[in-house]
């Protein structure tokens, strides 16, 4: 388990590049139907300079930066008792394959509940794009099942 | 795409519906491939057994996917400013998911019109999976 003297730790930090057919693999596994997300012509069309990066796809790619990093191990977390809880994301622009994005997680929170029963890890990760433009904040709560 | 515009967006709107497949171990695996998330809990029944769950069960980022299909088969994305989902309950193999959406206010914020709209998915049976809620733009 974490405690609050963890909050403020840094969870991972790095950039990725966006990889357009690794968006159309990501739209494949989602049964996306609309064009804009897998053939270029149909984005330009729609007046975006490639393929977007669909809104939840950003913790993709967060987790691909993060792959080195034993999140588990520096939250003291047991993988086998963890689900997500809760995520949000506030949107500030639009990101594209071919972007390369930069992504920095840091644990923002940690709290218990039902008498300790619940442990919950709040992680916090700003992404920003290639010219240093904000373009999400993604926030994340992880949740142990204890006894 | 032709977005809804504020002034014809009523709260008590529904979103058009969207419907997806029953969930199989394919569809696990090929999110588990295209997400990157690796966590054997989805693909791996040994580890899920272990872990004490009957069998493997879905990402809750993929209904959060299928959520995002939701509002963006609504409004174009470059729209959306936030998506905040709770995971209420656990998808299984065989489930249904449905996303269905509501608006619920209509406010202006930051120099521009705004609309709420809460969000869910739930399986063939009415049980609901993920709960959230969005802030979409619109003219």
């Amino acid at each position: 388990m974490a405690d609050k003297s963890m909050i403020g730790l840094g969870l991972g930090k790095g950039s990725i590049d966006v990889e357009k057919g690794r968006l159309r693999f990501f739209a494949k596994a989602i049964g996306e139907t609309d064009a804009i997300y897998t053939d270029e012509s149909a984005a330009r069309d729609a007046g975006h300079p490639g393929l977007p990066v669909p809104p939840t796809f950003l913790m993709c790619l967060n987790s691909d930066v993060s792959a080195g990093v034993d999140r588990m191990g520096l939250l003291k977390l047991d993988l086998a008792r963890i689900l997500h809880a809760e995520q949000a994301f506030d949107y500030h622009r639009m990101a594209y394959a071919g972007d390369t994005l930069h992504f920095e997680t840091t644990l923002t929170d940690v709290y218990d509940k039902k008498g300790g029963a619940l442990h919950f890890c709040v992680t916090t990760t700003r992404v920003t794009n290639q010219r240093g433009e904000h373009v999400a904040d993604m926030r994340g709560t992880l949740v142990e099942r204890r006894g | 795409m032709q977005s809804p515009r504020f002034q014809d967006v009523q709260v008590g709107d529904k979103l058009p519906p969207l419907r997806l497949p029953a969930i199989n171990r394919t569809t696990l695996a090929l999110y588990c491939g295209a997400s990157g998330d690796h966590n054997p809990i989805h693909i791996d029944i040994d580890f899920a057994r272990k872990a004490r769950m009957p069998d493997v069960f879905a990402h809750g980022m993929l209904s959060a996917a299928y959520l995002g299909r939701l509002l963006t088969g609504w409004v174009p994305q470059a729209q959306l400013r936030n998506v905040a989902i709770r995971f209420t309950g656990i998808t299984h193999l065989g489930n249904q998911p449905t996303c269905t959406g509501v608006v619920t206010g209509k406010y202006e914020e930051s120099g521009e019109k705004r609309v709420k709209v809460a969000i869910q998915c739930a399986n063939q049976y009415g049980e609901q999976k993920l709960l959230g809620e969005a802030i979409v733009a619109l003219d």
